[in-house]
């Protein structure tokens, strides 16, 4: 389980969740980068740049 | 054989394409595009690894991360080059027509006043992109002169440099839908349609994949498109004109699939980490070169 860094709610992470995994939270809709797992940690995911794409 | 995997972010393609290594009994070691330093002779906190399928975001991140690890001898995919010319839309361009694949009028201008007369040049509607760029991003379809003073303008005033790469294309009149034909190696192993009410069909954009016969037709161009710019692991988007022909407005060289791999029928994931595995046996990286030197800024 982690807090949403947005608005303060918890999320589960699942067993296969991975370092660098885009989640949104389901409260608020935030785009979260998982930053870690063993403590579970999430910060907001970096906003698209320009260059971005396929 | 130790695969890299370089990411910015963990998405579902990439999800996809873990899971598919271990099923493969590969394990593959995550590198953070971002976490690295990357020297002349070698990159901080840069695992020991023989090739590295790329999954950055940022095309300018991916294009320099990639060249740096090539002078390491690192094998990647898809390599530098490919992905400098897939990323700016007027050296894919140049890349098709040098090769011949059939590929929509395109004329590129630097100042305002070319740019207007380019666009007069193709005929309306013509359509303005950004040279680089991509999910469908700043794309206008330019309806007449009136808009194209407008537009022009705007991406002179408010854009950065690069938009002042006026790129221009002429608008095909396609039936609603573009393809994406995908291309691993030098065999094209899948094809969808894109459908969408609204001229830009991409996926990104609210376009919906669709099953399509994958045609010898659409074989042919979709292998030479991918040849013309170096091979890989790529993404052709095609266009049908009104006569039933095809032609090839754009190569993507960091292919999303995850909104269509049901459609696709393929193990799209599996065939991606097959050619990986295949191309760090086919081309090693360069011998004696270690893949980590301790990086100039740590000495």
């Amino acid at each position: 389980m982690v807090e949403c860094t947005e608005c303060g709610a918890t999320l589960a992470m699942n067993e296969d969740t991975e370092v660098g995994e885009l989640i949104t939270c389901g409260d608020c809709g935030a785009d979260l980068e998982v930053t870690g797992m063993t403590p579970p940690m999430v910060q907001l995911a970096p906003q698209e740049e320009e260059d971005w794409g396929e | 054989m130790r695969f890299g995997l370089l990411y910015s972010l963990i998405r579902k393609e990439e999800k996809l394409l873990l899971k598919a290594a271990a099923d493969r009994g590969v394990d593959v070691v995550k590198i953070d595009v971002g976490a690295l330093t990357y020297g002349l002779r070698g990159a901080t906190r840069l695992p020991p690894v023989d090739v590295v399928l790329d999954r950055t975001l940022s095309h300018s991140q991916a294009l320099y991360a990639l060249r740096f690890f090539a002078s390491y001898g690192i094998t990647t995919v898809n390599t530098p080059e490919v992905v400098a010319r897939c990323g700016d839309k007027a050296l894919t361009s140049i890349a098709l027509q040098e090769a011949g694949v059939p590929t929509p009028t395109t004329l590129v201008a630097f100042t305002p006043e070319q740019a207007l007369e380019a666009i007069e040049e193709i005929g309306y509607p013509a359509v303005l992109k950004p040279v680089t760029g991509s999910w469908a991003r700043l794309l206008a379809k330019v309806s007449d002169r009136q808009q194209a003073e407008s537009i022009i303008e705007h991406k002179a005033t408010l854009g950065s440099y690069q938009h002042s790469i006026f790129y221009i294309q002429e608008y095909i009149e396609k039936p609603g839908r573009d393809l994406r034909a995908l291309v691993i190696g030098d065999q094209c192993v899948g094809v969808i349609a894109r459908t969408s009410d609204h001229w830009i069909t991409n996926t990104q954009r609210g376009g919906t994949p669709t099953q399509i016969e994958l045609t010898p037709q659409i074989k042919q161009i979709a292998q030479a498109a991918a040849a013309a710019v170096g091979g890989g692991v790529l993404g052709i988007d095609l266009m049908e004109r009104p006569d039933g022909s095809l032609t090839c407005h754009e190569v993507n060289h960091n292919l999303e699939f995850a909104k269509s791999l049901e459609v696709y029928g393929i193990d799209v994931p599996g065939l991606i980490v097959d050619y990986v595995i295949a191309s760090a046996n086919r081309w090693p990286g360069v011998s004696g070169v270690p893949t980590v030197v301790p990086s100039p800024h740590s000495r």
